[in-house]
């Protein structure tokens, strides 16, 4: 098949643009630890009865280590519990790992200026882990339409020093 | 004597899938302008903040899948009618496929519409990707399975057409034109298998009550199957516009026919197993298949940047023969005042910007910064909205003499059209781009929050807010136009004396390719791999534990 040589040259550079983008995307998982929903695999639940779930029917913070905090939390319509209500404070430079599901339909969970972001979806767990860089109050905005309130649904995280964080909240093992 | 004159069937049911096209684009993009001043809080007074999701929902399904659907229906019988120089074969199954898909239409658009009536009991503000477990009317769903089944038969009668030519013509290379429909058409009978299954075995019995639960990752799992094809399903008829009319336009000739070729082969193969890519921010679907996605999705910009190629070479070619010289002052040779020509050429120069915002969504982790915000809008106002629909109001011109046997009225406003589409678009789409990357969520009526202030990287909101309320009505100025334009050649178009309908052969052409590109069989073979690769297991996976569980109560909107 007869091809031109300018356009050989063109497809050759658009594979390297491709080849590039590839590489780039790779260097942000390895390199900067940039992570997406799907890593950590979260567990399935049945959405009708989640709320009486043994961790999900207490959602709040747990403290696994001194460097490590697991964060349950529900999205429903149209509040974060916790998040909406009361802000949902947590240490800065400490490992945070989030696990979300809904009992009723999809939301979702994005913090502007944190670069999370993860769809809730009901039955499903979503499981992703962060480390806030700096002391900041954050909000939370659901971006996945979730119904008539879905622009009232939002909520709050002050994320505090380490050695300012009230561990006296916790929610108990 | 031209299309009308020898295909006076094809003529009047290509005119007919136009007409509904082009009331679904008025409807639509009037409820676009709404949404426009509504988000932007600059006029709020048309609907209350709850029903913008209804106007929402209709402006995503009149534009996206209505008049979309319609337009290319009605675009490829001409191409199909005049490269197989046959009419359809049968009149009453024609307008079968065409009446099914109108009936369908009614149907979801009146379960969207009744959403604004006070009182009328139902209601569909499901949005056009329609997640469950968010319930709409059982008529918005059976409607739209009706589209698309009329969409299905549409094909069928092209392939019909196809069948007897390929009797006649044992030999022969198939005509482009006909084969960019044959290609397009047997992506879309793959793609649109998924979106098929989701509606007809999960949505329609659980919208009628027969089920009452539903598992809401699998139909939003097959909805993906189907939901980045579709915009290939969009883009596809316009690359048939660049790569088989624009050149002309331009002066001059396709570059080469081969590569064409090449390019449609790669749709065909790479457009459905990429639909996890809209879901990078999902649990319940493996970070490997994930990257399969990325990997996938990236390489399919390999087709649009040969045909970036291709287009520009052969734009370059007619200008040359219009006089143009030089490294780039060719450019000023082109036909810039006329209406067909500007719109393809200005819709191309969109759709290399939506391209490059398109790389940033694909690449996984740093979609995460933008993943569900105004960046994503910004994004598709430029493929699907410019790219697919100025191409296709563009070549509207280009076609109404040669259906309608009239001349094109009001040339001066046609000529303001893409013009004026591509002003507002600039505006609006820029802004909404750089509202993403504050991170202002889409498909909300009021994006603002007590207590959260977006970190706005350059400009400020009050002024992005401006361009895309600015932007939204110059847009409906346009739209105004092309209304206004192909309204009055229908109604009042004076007899066309010389229609220019001819196309000229490339220079390059199909005698200079191997016909293996030809062999349908195996490009369908290969492309039905690849989705299995990447579907078989995670579907299998959401099947097994029971279709429609996890299970959650529908929540109707």
């Amino acid at each position: 098949m007869h091809v031109h040589r300018f356009e050989k040259l063109w497809i050759g550079l658009s594979l390297l643009l491709i080849a590039g983008f590839i590489g780039i995307v790779l260097f942000g998982f390895t390199v900067m630890d940039l992570k997406v929903p799907g890593i950590e695999e979260g567990r399935q639940v049945d959405p009708t009865t989640v709320l009486s779930d043994e961790e999900f029917s207490r959602p709040g913070v747990r403290k696994i280590s001194d460097d490590h905090y697991e964060v349950y939390m529900i999205a429903q319509q149209f509040i974060f519990r916790p998040g909406s209500t009361q802000p949902l404070t947590l240490p800065a430079n400490t490992r945070i790992t989030f696990h979300m599901t809904a009992p009723d339909v999809m939301h979702g969970f994005e913090v502007p200026g944190s670069g999370l972001n993860a769809t809730i979806i009901p039955g499903q767990i979503a499981t992703f882990s962060t480390r806030f860089p700096e002391a900041k109050s954050y909000g939370i905005i659901c971006h996945q339409y979730c119904g008539a309130a879905h622009h009232n649904m939002q909520g709050k995280i002050n994320v505090v020093p380490p050695s300012e964080f009230d561990e006296s909240n916790l929610i108990s093992q | 004597m031209t299309f009308v004159n020898h295909y006076p069937k094809a003529a009047r049911l290509v005119k007919a899938n136009f007409i509904v096209a082009f009331v679904a684009l008025a409807i639509g993009g009037f409820f676009g302008l709404i949404q426009a001043l509504h988000r932007t809080d600059v006029f709020r007074g048309f609907v209350s903040s709850v029903e913008y999701y209804d106007v929402l929902t209709g402006h995503g399904v009149l534009l996206a899948l209505v008049f979309t659907t319609f337009f290319i229906t009605g675009l490829y019988q001409w191409g199909v009618t005049r490269t197989m120089e046959r009419e359809p074969e049968n009149t009453t199954f024609s307008w079968s496929w065409f009446v099914m898909m109108v009936v369908g239409t009614v149907m979801t658009a009146t379960a969207i519409l009744a959403g604004l009536v006070p009182g009328s009991g139902m209601s569909a503000a499901v949005l056009y990707t329609f997640y469950p477990p968010l319930q709409g009317h059982p008529l918005f769903y059976i409607g739209l399975a009706l589209l698309v089944v009329g969409s299905w038969m549409a094909g069928g009668d092209w392939f019909w057409s196809y069948r007897k030519w390929r009797a006649n013509n044992p030999d022969a290379r198939i005509p482009l034109q006909t084969y960019m429909v044959i290609f397009t058409w047997l992506m879309w009978y793959i793609c649109s298998l998924g979106v098929a299954l989701e509606v007809v075995v999960l949505l329609i019995p659980w919208s009628l009550g027969i089920v009452q639960k539903i598992d809401p990752l699998l139909p939003r799992t097959l909805f993906w199957f189907f939901g980045h094809a579709v915009v290939y399903f969009w883009l596809l008829p316009a690359y048939f516009v660049w790569y088989s009319i624009l050149p002309k336009l331009s002066g001059g000739r396709l570059f080469s026919d081969p590569l064409t070729r090449v390019v449609f082969i790669f749709f065909l193969l790479l457009s459905t197993p990429i639909g996890y890519h809209h879901q990078y921010a999902d649990p319940g679907i493996s970070l490997v298949y994930k990257m399969w996605a990325l990997i996938m999705t990236l390489v399919i910009l390999l087709p649009s940047l040969m045909t970036a190629f291709t287009v520009i070479s052969s734009m370059e070619h007619g200008a040359r023969q219009r006089g143009g010289s030089g490294y780039f002052a060719w450019m000023g040779a082109l036909p810039w005042g006329r209406p067909a020509f500007v719109g393809c050429a200005l819709a191309g120069i969109m759709f290399a910007a939506g391209g490059f915002s398109g790389m940033i969504n694909a690449s996984l982790n740093i979609d995460m910064l933008v993943h569900n915000t105004a960046w994503i809008p910004g994004h598709f106002h430029l493929t699907v909205g410019t790219a697919t629909a100025l191409t296709f109001m563009a070549i509207t011109y280009w076609l109404l003499p040669q259906l309608t046997g009239k001349e094109l009225k009001f040339k001066g406003l046609a000529l303001a059209q893409p013009y004026t589409w591509f002003i507002g678009m600039t505006l609006m789409s820029n802004a909404l781009h750089r509202q993403g990357l504050a991170g202002v969520p889409r498909r909300v009526s009021e994006p603002e929050y007590a207590g959260i202030s977006y970190d706005v990287p350059f400009g400020t909101m009050a002024e992005m807010n401006w361009q895309v309320a600015i932007g939204g009505i110059t847009l409906f100025v346009a739209l105004i136009f092309f209304l206004v334009v192909v309204g009055g050649t229908f109604w009042a178009g004076a007899p066309a004396t010389n229609v220019d309908d001819t196309i000229p052969p490339p220079l390059s052409g199909p005698e200079h390719s191997p016909k293996v590109l030809d062999n349908l069989k195996l490009w369908v073979g290969v492309a039905v791999a690849l989705v299995l690769i990447a579907y078989s297991l995670p579907l299998a996976e959401m099947v097994m534990d029971g279709l429609f569980s996890p299970g959650a109560f529908p929540a109707p909107v």
